[in-house]
């Protein structure tokens, strides 16, 4: 009996994976700097969800969110120093500045805690940070470009917001793929912001001076606005990439419900957040293999699968995931074998 | 004996209240600080330490430096509403310039300081609105700003990162650095005879005049202290971020004002204290942000909440000073 008792003791601690025993006395803190948009909104949604499941499951000790005031690196800096006197065991951070927090980030290393950094992430070596392959997403996009447009034809560019990585890393990727499939060229580049309103008023400006372009590679966030200049000015419908947003999505599924319309979407999912937690959470967990930088994919739809995301999508949201402790392990693995 | 009293008791009383209202304001700036730092050690004990001292204050040396700066134009009847981005442009040119080329760093610098001296000249010759100057030249030093360092980054000069690393024995650094800011201010300001035209030109400008000195200089001298301090402050904010962006300093503007005024400071007058004004500052750092950490209130709340500390904060200044008219 007392034997059986043992066993399904220990069976019970095999079921409930490695981290129950060791990280269920560690806090983790979240220090964000912005809660000004629907990406943010919907990025903390999800990271409230998971850590509820988490603190409740008893696999961290506490995860709270603090959230400054304005968007200022001091204010964050402050923050984190007052997280590091709480004494929380780790900080998960999108950061206000990539250069100016590490001051602090080095400091909250040096007292042990574990900081995990995604979106805005940190250069402070002793960090880590869960970066989206954008790079890889801009390739893919004229991947799927080359299946709904095989014979290839011209295209246009919307690029987002200038001077950040992001929109470096997605341009490269998509002149990369531009290279692999020779039959498509760039016949125009826009600045859309990533935002509807001035992608549509950017690509209005140009279309008059376009020859006919068959596709249109983008960031997100800009391929309604597009569709509507097109609309507007009475030009055929090219193959826009989508970005996730809601009211993409929904605009792709009227348009397939009217002829079978065919394109594919791709952004950086908000839920993100959640895959930085379960990391900081890993590390706490005694792992010493995780490497400082993690590339993660990024969330996409095909034809096939985004008719079913989109009723979950808030109206003027965006489409997200919440990862899981097994997501972030497989994630974890993919990174160490690169 | 008795014949005297009932002579001198409702003379000293109203004086005597006075005093006694005029040591009170004296005494908030250090009272709020007290105040803020007993939630602290009741909501965390674990910050009232040696090691948090270092960390809960050491963004505050900016800030008080900052205030200081806004606190010498405060002194003239005046307001710069672009000490934040001012603070943020040094900031970029000693992650980059004073590093690589320590000489023209230097150099700019100094220039920059000289600017606000020319402003004060300006302010006073064509008796313009200084709000009016100081919000246009808060977009030129955030274009300046952006032109230096287009993207975050650069780096402390060492000496820079070592001095505001530096750990004494026992009092933490920011404490040190607090007291000499405000001891060096206070003899500068309330104790020379400088010093006291200097607060004359805004108490009494017409009086000074009369008296032969000269407004503009007193207004010169107190715009370049402005940038002066200006200029230490950012290079404390770099020293401890160890690295910039050109948005960096832009919450200072009003941090730096609410800070004068917390620490017994009046718009108008010429009535600052550089000893308040450091407290205040104090004041504002913990309030702001360790004070709000320790409570966990609901990320939805944070931002009101911090908000609602600040208003608290001063309206009990406000308070204290009613009851002194």
């Amino acid at each position: 009996m007392k034997k059986l008792l043992v066993l399904s003791a220990f069976a019970a601690m095999l079921a409930s994976g490695t981290a129950l025993a060791d990280t269920s006395g560690k806090k983790i803190a979240f220090s964000n700097n912005y809660a000004g948009n629907s990406w943010r909104q919907a990025m903390l949604d999800s990271y409230a969800i998971v850590t509820k499941k988490a603190v409740d499951d008893k696999i961290v000790a506490a995860a709270d969110v603090f959230t400054t005031a304005d968007k200022e690196v001091p204010t964050q800096a402050a923050q984190v120093q007052n997280l590091i006197l709480q004494g929380y065991d780790a900080i998960v951070i999108n950061a206000a500045s990539p250069d100016a927090l590490n001051g602090a980030i080095k400091q909250a290393c040096d007292a042990g805690i574990v900081v995990v950094s995604f979106d805005g992430t940190v250069t402070e070596p002793c960090a880590y940070r869960v970066v989206v392959d954008f790079k890889d997403m801009g390739k893919q996009e004229v991947e799927q470009m080359a299946k709904f447009q095989p014979k290839g034809g011209n295209l246009l560019e919307i690029r987002g917001l200038a001077g950040t990585s992001i929109d470096d890393a997605i341009h490269a990727g998509i002149l990369e793929g531009v290279a692999a499939h020779p039959e498509f060229k760039i016949v125009g580049s826009v600045t859309g912001d990533w935002d509807q309103t001035t992608a549509q008023k950017a690509v209005a400006t140009i279309l008059p001076s376009l020859p006919d372009v068959v596709g249109i590679v983008d960031q997100g966030g800009d391929g309604y606005g597009a569709a509507q200049a097109f609309a507007a000015a009475g030009k055929p419908r090219p193959t826009i990439i989508m970005g996730n947003r809601q009211d993409e999505l929904k605009w792709w599924k009227e348009q397939k419900e009217k002829d079978g319309y065919k394109t594919w979407s791709a952004s950086i999912a908000p839920g993100v957040s959640t895959l930085a937690f379960w990391v900081a959470q890993q590390v706490l967990d005694g792992r010493k293999d995780i490497p400082h930088d993690l590339l993660v994919p990024y969330l996409a739809f095909t034809q096939d699968d985004f008719e079913a995301a989109l009723p979950k999508i808030k109206e003027g949201g965006v489409a997200t995931h919440e990862y899981t402790q097994e997501d972030a392990i497989a994630a974890i693995k993919a990174n160490i074998k690169q | 004996m008795t014949a005297i009293a009932p002579g001198t008791v409702p003379k000293a009383s109203p004086r005597g209240s006075a005093a006694r209202a005029r040591m009170l304001r004296g005494l908030l700036p250090a009272l709020s600080l007290a105040l803020v730092l007993i939630a602290i050690a009741w909501l965390n004990p674990r910050a009232i330490s040696y090691f948090g001292f270092n960390l809960m204050l050491n963004l505050a040396i900016p800030i008080a430096l900052a205030t200081i700066a806004q606190m010498f134009v405060i002194a003239g009847n005046e307001l710069d509403l672009s000490i934040g981005t001012f603070v943020g442009f040094v900031g970029c040119v000693t992650a980059t310039w004073l590093r690589d080329a320590p000489l023209i760093g230097i150099l700019v610098l100094i220039g920059s300081i000289g600017v606000y001296a020319l402003l004060g000249a300006l302010i006073h010759l064509r008796n313009l609105p200084s709000i009016v100057v100081t919000l246009g030249m808060s977009f030129v030093w955030q274009g300046l700003a952006i032109l230096v360092l287009p993207k975050p980054g650069g780096k402390a000069p060492d000496w820079l990162l070592s001095i505001m690393s530096f750990k004494p024995p026992y009092v933490p650094f920011p404490i040190l650095a607090a007291l000499l800011i405000a001891a060096v201010v206070h003899f500068g300001l309330m104790r020379t005879s400088y010093g006291v035209i200097l607060r004359g030109s805004g108490g009494n400008a017409a009086a000074l005049r009369r008296a032969g000195w000269s407004l503009l200089k007193t207004k010169i001298v107190l715009f370049a202290l402005t940038g002066l301090f200006g200029v230490l402050s950012g290079m404390a904010l770099i020293g401890i971020t160890t690295s910039a962006d050109a948005n960096i300093g832009n919450g200072y503007t009003l941090l730096s004002i609410a800070g004068v005024i917390l620490g017994g400071g009046e718009f108008v007058g010429g009535r600052v204290s550089p000893i308040g004004a450091v407290l205040g500052a104090l004041t504002l750092a913990l309030a702001a942000s360790p004070l709000l950490t320790f409570m966990h209130i609901p990320p939805d709340w944070q931002v009101a909440a911090n908000g609602a500390i600040l208003i608290i904060v001063l309206a009990a200044r406000v308070l204290i000073s009613r009851r002194e008219r």
